[in-house]
């Protein structure tokens, strides 16, 4: 176990090493000179070459990804070419809000989708069944920017049941402590802030949550059919135990390791910044951050936030794997 | 367990439900505006619009323009005068003002807002890259304290468009005690003496201000300025249409035609400092001159052939009007007089007859492959001109690079005609008149001037109009100049691009500026204090 802990580990590293190297390539590939980008129309040839000097952008390709990966090894992002601020500060100040979204987008997910899921296997073919898969389908190939603007119109606007976007009115003082929002107001005792949080965080949610929750019902709904067929099922059944029992008992806690896979691969996704939604949302989250770094021609920021995501990902997949040994005691790892 | 961890929440709500009934004092007057982020907030060291506007409304300069004009009217100095040979300025500063932080206003503010970014040895130097300073302060030699109110500005030749270019944001005061204070982090605790303080910076988020209460000037009529982060213009017209905020920047062309049919919304709109145009490379000495383009009748035919109304109508959607000089009409110095040619594809044919040319001939058009502030989708616009020009049987091919090499090959000249424009620095016609289409700015491998149209005349019109200090002599002399431009056709004159703010009806007050900069201090609510 421990052995395959540390080779996981050494995995990881190696999978970052290549990820910096191809984010650092297709950054350079894609067209359009930061330099020019800053200068403008017009400028003179000096003032882009004073410039690109100015940023490393001077040196030979290999020499700059050998001083980005220096500085990547100190734990140091870099610093963003258009703020000149600490990428690692900016990140972290952004990813509470991230990750604040992307638990409720899970709980919604979670609550939707699984019961969902559930009711489907179980009364397989059923008029449940085809009207839940069906709501599945229409959930996975939504356009998510479509999606959000459409429940911002409905109840943002015209019913007016909920805000168009942010984090907190900002009439609402709140006073910042590990910046989730709901931790913060309740730590400060600030109802307002509290309830208002909340209020932002629903329609995002549903948006955000969508996609996974159309993948948690399917994949629900299969893995529990796969189980209902097994022998120990049946056994069960013969026995004469209740309907519900069996399912929760039995069936349900055997299903579970596939939409666990699911779910926390999802999540892992989840966090590394959900563009199109924080976008429409104005949700001052990692995903934002990027995209602001792109239209910029931002490259340390995107180089940076992409390897912060990278890492997020693998971490989260490897604790994944590794919680699966403690849940299944049949799955050996060599 | 299950009945504990429930009543525990239970509790947790109804304390925090009832903690929110506290706050029932009377809501000071917020106004709430939508926009992109700002980057950072020191105004020497900035080169984004979203990050201008914010400090517009935090700082001040020496000089400012009138309201909704180009015109430079005292600020932070009462008053000032250029030496005889144009090579020293002295401003005659305000002695009743104070920054956000007490400090009070004086030369030695002055000097250090502008030190700071000039020279290399100064101890403020090194926190920022003060990319303005060598783009339109060159000239500069230094600047120097005369006494507590009054300092000195040496230029190293004389540069009448000094005055234009103090009103810039690059040479707002700021105070040096809190800049000292906070070093390299300053940028984000900006202390001005505008009529407006800096409150917080949730980044991403919104940036608050309040009233400077003890403004020298006339104080703002609302308590708390918030600028919201809404990155999308759909995002943020729904916030407007709901009322979440009060008034937003850039909506898409698209909604135009919904935003005037609300009759809770109002669309403030005003042609900002720039031009859209298409250049004719009349350069002997380029790659991609082509004979046809040196004869000034085919240019004229072709200011003919196109149809710049339905471009304006079609492409830009209503958010630019027809250019007919290089300069757009909010800028001083404009040339109402000239009168453009009008669309006639059949004087065109008839030009081109003239020239040797009835049959037309086969070119090349350069289209930008990005939208730009004064061109919204240049492909498009790309592909109208060449339908016009067909019509009248010239044959342009459209091309396109990447939007680096665009620029490197227009600049050298590589193209017959190509689309660009042009977002003034300063408001002075000198930064277009110059840097665009003057002889000087013609060099091949780095011009301005893409057209590389090298009139004597215009270059002694413009040299004269530099070393002259008058406004009104100066104005005259940049009028004849676009006489010039007009005889001459380097270019078509497209577009000159509107901004375009929206507002909630009952936000009265605010003025947009040529210059696309965002003054708050006059807005009021309706029917509110």
């Amino acid at each position: 176990m421990r052995n395959y802990i540390l080779k996981r580990i050494l995995n990881l590293f190696f999978v970052l090493f290549m990820v910096s190297i191809i984010i650092f390539l297709l950054l350079r590939l894609a067209p359009g000179d930061p330099a020019k980008v800053i200068a403008g129309e017009h400028a003179s040839k000096e003032i882009i070459e004073e410039i690109r000097i100015r940023l490393g952008l001077d040196k030979p390709l290999i020499t700059q990804y050998f001083i980005w990966f220096k500085q990547i090894l100190r734990g140091n992002l870099g610093t963003s070419i258009r703020s000149r601020d600490s990428i690692m500060k900016e990140l972290l100040l952004r990813f509470p809000n991230t990750f604040e979204l992307s638990v409720f987008a899970m709980i919604f997910a979670g609550i939707i989708g699984f019961p969902a899921g559930i009711i489907s296997a179980v009364r397989r073919y059923s008029f449940l069944d085809y009207v839940s898969m069906f709501i599945a389908l229409l959930g996975v190939s939504m356009p998510v920017f479509w999606l959000g603007i459409m429940l911002l119109m409905i109840f943002g606007v015209k019913l007016d049941w909920l805000p168009i976007g942010g984090r907190l009115s900002v009439y609402i003082p709140l006073k910042p402590v590990t910046h989730f929002y709901l931790i913060d107001s309740l730590i400060t005792l600030n109802g307002r802030a509290f309830f208002d949080t909340l209020k932002h965080l629903i329609l995002p949610s549903i948006a955000l949550g969508t996609i996974p929750m159309a993948f948690i019902a399917r994949i629900t709904r299969s893995s529990m059919l796969d189980v209902l067929h097994q022998d120990y099922i049946r056994t069960a059944k013969s026995k004469g135990l209740p309907q519900n029992i069996v399912i929760r008992k039995h069936a349900l806690k055997n299903a579970m390791i596939p939409i666990l896979t699911t779910a926390g691969t999802t999540f892992a996704l989840l966090m590394g910044g959900a563009i199109l939604t924080e976008t429409v949302f104005s949700w001052p989250g990692i995903g934002t951050y990027v995209v602001q770094a792109v239209y910029a021609r931002d490259y340390p920021v995107v180089q940076g936030s992409v390897l912060f995501i990278a890492f997020l990902i693998a971490v989260t997949n490897l604790t994944v794997d590794i919680l699966y040994a403690y849940l299944d005691p049949r799955i050996h790892y060599q | 367990m299950k009945k504990v961890l429930v009543l525990l929440l239970v509790g947790i709500f109804v304390t925090v439900a009832f903690a929110g009934c506290r706050t029932a004092e009377k809501a000071p007057v917020t106004l709430v505006f939508a926009k992109g982020d700002a980057v950072r907030l020191d105004p020497a060291d900035v080169t984004d619009g979203e990050s201008i506007t914010v400090m517009d409304n935090i700082f001040e300069g020496l000089v400012q323009y009138k309201p909704g004009t180009t015109e430079v009217e005292p600020n932070l100095a009462t008053s000032w005068e250029p030496s005889p040979d144009g090579l020293e300025w002295t401003f005659y500063l305000r002695k009743d003002v104070k920054f956000h932080d007490g400090t009070p206003f004086n030369a030695d503010a002055v000097v250090f807002s502008f030190e700071r970014q000039r020279d290399e040895n100064h101890p403020f130097h090194k926190y920022g890259q003060w990319d303005y300073w060598g783009w339109c302060f060159g000239e500069i030699q230094k600047t120097e304290k005369v006494d507590e109110y009054t300092i000195k500005i040496t230029l190293d030749k004389p540069f009448a468009p000094f005055i234009s270019t103090m009103a810039m944001f690059t040479v707002f005061v700021v105070s040096p005690t809190s800049a000292n204070e906070w070093g390299e982090q300053w940028f984000s605790h900006p202390v001005g003496t505008g009529p407006f303080t800096f409150v917080e910076w949730v980044k991403g988020d919104h940036i608050t201000l309040e009233k400077n209460p003890d403004y020298w000037g006339e104080k703002a009529k609302i308590d708390k300025l918030i600028f919201k982060v809404i990155d999308d213009p759909s995002a943020r017209l729904l916030a407007l249409t709901k009322g979440e905020v009060h008034g937003m920047e850039f909506p898409n062309p698209d909604d135009l035609k919904n935003i005037e049919n609300n009759p809770d919304l109002q669309i403030l709109s005003k042609p900002g400092l720039s031009i859209g145009y298409l250049a004719m490379n009349m350069g002997e000495d380029t790659p991609g001159y082509q004979k046809e383009l040196g004869d000034v009748r085919v240019r004229r035919a072709i200011a003919h052939a196109i149809n710049k109304q339905d471009i304006i109508d079609y492409l830009y959607k209503g958010t630019a009007i027809v250019a007919k000089n290089p300069i757009p009409p909010t800028l001083w110095g404009y040339n109402d007089a000239i009168q453009d040619y009008d669309y006639d594809p059949e004087k065109a044919k008839q030009l081109l007859a003239e020239a040797g040319y009835p049959d037309g001939f086969k070119t090349n058009l350069w289209a930008m492959p990005v939208s730009r502030p004064y061109m919204f989708d240049p492909t498009k616009i790309a592909t109208a001109i060449q339908a016009d020009l067909a019509n009248v049987g010239i044959d342009a091919e459209i091309v396109s690079y990447d939007w680096g090499t665009y620029l490197d090959k227009t600049d050298n000249g590589e193209h017959a005609m190509c689309l660009l424009g042009w977002t003034g620095d300063y408001a002075d016609p000198d930064n277009f008149l110059y840097v665009l289409l003057d002889p000087d700015s013609a060099t091949v491998g780095s011009a301005g001037n893409v057209a590389f149209y090298r009139n004597p005349e215009v270059h002694r019109l413009n040299m004269e109009a530099v070393s002259t200090f008058d406004p009104a002599t100066r104005a005259e002399l940049y009028k004849q100049v676009q006489v010039h431009v007009h005889e001459d056709v380097p270019w078509i004159t497209l577009a000159h691009a509107t901004q375009i703010l929206v507002f909630r009806k009952n936000i009265k007050g605010f003025v947009l500026y040529p210059t696309g900069d965002y003054h708050f201090n006059a807005t009021y609510f309706e029917g509110e204090g």
